[in-house]
């Protein structure tokens, strides 16, 4: 009789730890309230205000702390050093519905998540995740993530920025580009060349809180869409930090910058499905209320075909997300399907968001309409963390792997 | 007073969700529509969960009646930081009569059984537009009541409550054990956060039936009719003062 209880409770224990494919047919309670939650607050708190953070170009900072309350802003963090404690499945749900109400603050949310706590979470020691996570689990500082350069974004491996040691700290030189919450950071990740021969395995990655000296911001770029986060330079001049903040082993910068961006592209797929989602609401709400030739232009096919393709680009992403979330979460390898789900999600979001605009029809070109919004926030997905046409090459290559004989 | 709080969450139709009536109005269509807190209920929820963090009371216990999705409602109130929660299953047709009368019953038979000192309730929900579960609750027991409070505090063995009335506020003192209804302006619900969302899952909902606690469901009323409300018709536009007049005098308004 024990050994049964022990065995039924073994079961029931593995059972519960197994991330399997029937979560992907209907999510667990505690996912659906996680859910539900985030999008009650997207409704209430976030879509209200988004036109205007977008004209703006102003960051939500009460927004974000509301969300560091809630835990969101360091979701896989563990309790103890202040997060959340949940899984990836659970952050993309939470990013798709942040999304969904304003895309900048999705990306806020994303980029504090996955790419600045993520690397120190996986590659920090005890004291360096305790000095740079712990307060940024509240949404009163967020991070950033500085990879690309003004010389060099696919081409990640030709990092120009240097770091020379000098006594007892590290001298960084160098620009990096297009860093997303650099305006509102109070640190980054930085990735620079400590040992130019070894190529791309001389990278290291090193952390710097701002303001610093020897550290200091080009201008905020104008940009097309998630016009509420900030993107700009930060440029390095002799900045000067200890030893201790180099992250991770010497010359493992690569390594680290790869395997962040693999999960960073979870979030940005659910970014850009919420995106896409938002797309579609608005576009079929509008096929129920807008008439003309007498009915309602739902009822046309040219319509409905439309809105059919566009409600199956976007569920074949979002399982893509859910699975490569899953997969992660099972310590399985999901390289592949990240990046599948980074391609076809940042191509939903901007097919539905042109398909939107185009069955608003004049509406969705002006503001008045969250369409055209829409359009803008959704064109960067298919650039950043990994532009379309490198998920391919990602995603060929470990294709390929599986089919070597 | 360092007791046990019951607050009742109620399940209603989402208020953001346009209400359409059956076709053969016998009532408000259900299936599939989004589901959620009353928010009067979540205001419930809120107070009740702010005096156990000012460690005025020791515990929330979350009261729901209806059909097995009725444990969503709890979850939630779980989630907002209840400590645990009280599933009555009603179903079906008794689901559907289902009004203040019964569930004041149900609230009253397990105030006894759960020795509460404090009911919070919200103070209508915005299906039905009652406000009397609260009342009728408080009458049942023979305890006083707080309706429509705006803000409550503890002092000493009694509570002061604040009421919105048509005429303004007003301010009472009520002894203990008694039942509050929660307004609009008594606080402003917290989201649950992610962890407690996590620790909601292993909070305990009990679940009994109506019979367990030797109450009768059984409905005194019969709704004959659901229809929606007239449609607005077009108004009529004047050029001067003048018409306008003319037109109200016409319709015997003035």
């Amino acid at each position: 009789m024990a050994a049964l209880f022990k065995a039924r409770k073994a079961l029931a224990v593995c059972l519960a730890g197994c991330r399997s494919l029937s979560q992907l047919a209907e999510l667990p309670e505690t996912h659906q309230l996680l859910r539900q939650t985030c999008r009650d607050f997207a409704d209430r708190e976030l879509a209200p205000i988004a036109a205007r953070l977008d004209k703006e170009h102003s960051y939500p900072a009460k927004q974000i702390q509301e969300l560091g309350a809630m835990g969101v802003m360091a979701m896989e963090v563990p309790e103890e050093l202040g997060g959340a404690g949940m899984d990836y499945l659970a952050y993309s749900l939470a990013m798709e519905e942040i999304s969904r109400g304003c895309a900048s603050t999705g990306v806020v949310v994303s980029v504090n998540n996955s790419l600045y706590i993520g690397p120190i979470l996986k590659n920090g020691t005890e004291e360096q995740k305790t000095q740079w996570i712990t307060p940024f689990t509240t949404g009163e500082k967020v991070g950033c993530f500085a990879l690309s350069e003004p010389g060099n974004g696919s081409d990640a491996g030709a990092a120009s920025t240097v770091a020379r040691q000098d006594g007892d700290e590290w001298v960084l030189n160098g620009t990096k580009a297009w860093i997303t919450n650099s305006w509102d950071a109070s640190a980054t990740v930085v990735f620079a060349t400590t040992d130019k021969k070894l190529k791309h395995k001389g990278i290291s990655a090193f952390l710097i809180p701002m303001p610093h000296p020897g550290l200091s911001l080009g201008k905020k770029e104008d940009k097309l869409g998630i016009r509420a986060s900030s993107t700009a330079n930060i440029i390095l001049e002799d900045c000067r930090v200890p030893l201790d903040n180099m992250l991770g082993p010497r010359g493992a910068g690569f390594k680290i910058a790869m395997q962040t961006l693999d999960s960073g592209r979870i979030g940005i797929a659910a970014q850009a499905l919420g995106i896409a989602q938002a797309s579609l609401d608005c576009a079929a709400d509008y096929a129920h209320k807008r008439t003309a030739f007498g009915s309602p232009i739902g009822k046309l096919q040219a319509i409905q075909i439309k809105l059919a393709d566009m409600a199956v680009a976007i569920e074949s992403a979002r399982l893509l997300t859910w699975k490569a979330a899953l997969l992660r979460d099972s310590k399985k390898p999901f390289t592949k399907e990240a990046a599948m789900a980074k391609l076809a999600a940042s191509e939903a979001a901007t097919f539905c968001s042109h398909q939107a605009i185009q069955i608003l029809g004049g509406m969705g070109y002006v503001s008045d309409m969250p369409a055209e919004r829409h359009y803008r926030d959704a064109r960067i997905t298919e650039i950043y963390e990994g532009t379309s046409e490198i998920q391919r090459l990602v995603i060929a290559g470990q294709l390929l792997k599986e089919y070597q004989s | 007073m360092s007791g046990r709080v019951l607050v009742g969450v109620k399940r209603v139709i989402d208020y953001a969700v346009k209400i359409r009536v059956k076709p053969d109005n016998s009532s408000v269509v259900t299936d599939g529509v989004k589901h959620s807190m009353n928010p009067f209920c979540e205001i419930a929820v809120e107070e009740a969960v702010k005096m156990k963090e000012k460690k005025l009371i020791k515990e929330v216990v979350a009261v729901s009646c209806g059909p097995q999705q009725a444990q969503e409602t709890i979850r939630t109130a779980l989630a907002m930081g209840a400590d645990r929660g009280i599933h009555v299953e009603v179903t079906g047709k008794d689901y559907e009569t289902l009004g203040p009368l019964q569930i004041s019953k149900i609230m009253a038979a397990l105030a006894k059984k759960e020795e509460a000192q404090l009911i919070i309730l919200g103070k209508q929900a915005i299906d039905d537009d009652c406000n009397q579960t609260g009342q009728m609750t408080a009458a049942l027991l023979d305890w006083p009541q707080g309706t429509f409070a705006s803000e409550v505090s503890l002092e000493g063995d009694k509570i002061k409550v604040v009421r919105e009335v048509d005429g303004g506020l007003e301010t009472i003192k009520i002894n203990v054990p008694a039942v509050i209804t929660a307004d609009l302006r008594l606080n402003t619900p917290r989201y649950a956060t992610l962890p407690n969302i996590m620790k909601a899952k292993k909070k305990k909902i009990a679940n009994m039936k109506p019979a367990d606690l030797g109450v009768d469901i059984t409905s005194r009323l019969e709704v004959l009719r659901v229809d929606e409300p007239p449609q607005r018709q077009a108004g009529v536009k004047v050029e001067t003062v003048e018409d306008l007049v003319s037109k109200l005098k016409e319709a015997g308004l003035v």
